[in-house]
């Protein structure tokens, strides 16, 4: 099934606010075994300068994820999800994510392709904090790979 | 925003100190339940020998998330990332036993980017079970 190629520089409404607890982050630091005091410590956080404790660079992936799973299931599209694994990520950061930022993510289709019958997508997701300043923009690529998955060698299928 | 790591004392070449980080099926569990991604292929055997994988594979997100605390324990401060990128090339397998699997990540100063900006490319290696599991696995750094 070929995908809707109009879909390319389709931007969607801006998310509801998530709000980043302390306690989040914390789970997600020691789930990635990461014992740095600027993710648990706001003192040690305000040491370096920020104003809370501050998140790993990739836990923001979590929010944008949510945000571009409304776009990619979005039916007009015509993606395959049952078929999609993640093929690259990529973060730009203004600043790190803080405890008790409230982040809306505005995803963007960037484009839309057919590839040796693979099927890849590329969304943006810019995430901006409560003040409407620019914090950090996730760059997600998605394949639906052509077949049903036989070999296990195309990294993370979601 | 500064790091602990001179730009002045960094150059082409310089060697990020290297840190493996092992991962058990309980590891991707706690990490499943952390970020919210709770696809089976990640804690289901059956179901991913189902969908073609030789058995449970690792977030893609979570050997991101392991391959640049590389760049964060050598910057001292995670916010010296100024950018990241990753391309998933090849799954972290994770047997049922006590062991799982092991992430090896080196790291070394590919470019110099902006005397300004103080900001030098890192490149990332990170490797299980002796394959390449990410490519273009790199970091833009701003250092002191």
């Amino acid at each position: 099934m070929a995908l809707d190629q109009s879909f390319a520089g389709r931007s969607y409404p801006p998310t509801e606010p998530y709000e980043v607890g302390r306690e989040k982050i914390r789970e997600f630091a020691e789930a990635i075994g990461d014992a740095n005091p600027a993710y648990t410590d706001p003192a040690a956080a305000r040491r370096l300068g920020h104003p809370d404790v501050i998140a790993p660079p990739t836990f923001v992936f979590a929010i944008t994820y949510r945000a571009a799973e409304q776009v990619i299931r979005d039916p007009g599209l015509g993606l395959d999800y049952s078929r999609v694994v993640h093929g690259d990520q990529r973060f730009a950061y203004t600043r790190p994510v803080h405890a008790g930022d409230r982040l809306a993510v505005t995803s963007t289709i960037e484009s839309v392709r057919s590839m040796a019958g693979n099927e890849i997508v590329d969304v943006r997701g810019d995430v901006h904090d409560e003040k409407g300043e620019h914090v950090v923009t996730a760059f997600t690529k998605l394949v639906a790979r052509k077949q049903e998955p036989a070999t296990g060698s195309e990294g993370d299928a979601r | 925003m500064t790091a602990g790591i001179a730009y002045a004392d960094v150059e082409v070449g310089t060697e990020l100190p290297a840190a493996s980080f092992p991962v058990t099926r309980a590891t991707l569990v706690r990490y499943a339940g952390a970020s919210g991604d709770f696809n089976p292929i990640h804690w289901n055997e059956r179901f991913a020998r189902e969908v073609g994988l030789p058995d449970v594979i690792a977030h893609g997100m979570f050997t991101m998330a392991e391959a640049v605390r590389v760049v964060t324990d050598w910057a001292g401060d995670p916010a010296a990332v100024v950018e990241y990128g990753v391309r998933f090339t090849k799954p972290v397998v994770v047997p049922d036993d006590d062991t799982g699997a092991l992430i090896e990540v080196t790291g070394k100063v590919a470019a110099r980017l902006d005397d300004e900006a103080r900001t030098v490319r890192v490149d990332l290696t990170a490797r299980s079970a002796g394959q390449k599991v990410l490519g273009m696995a790199r970091a833009v750094v701003r250092l002191a």
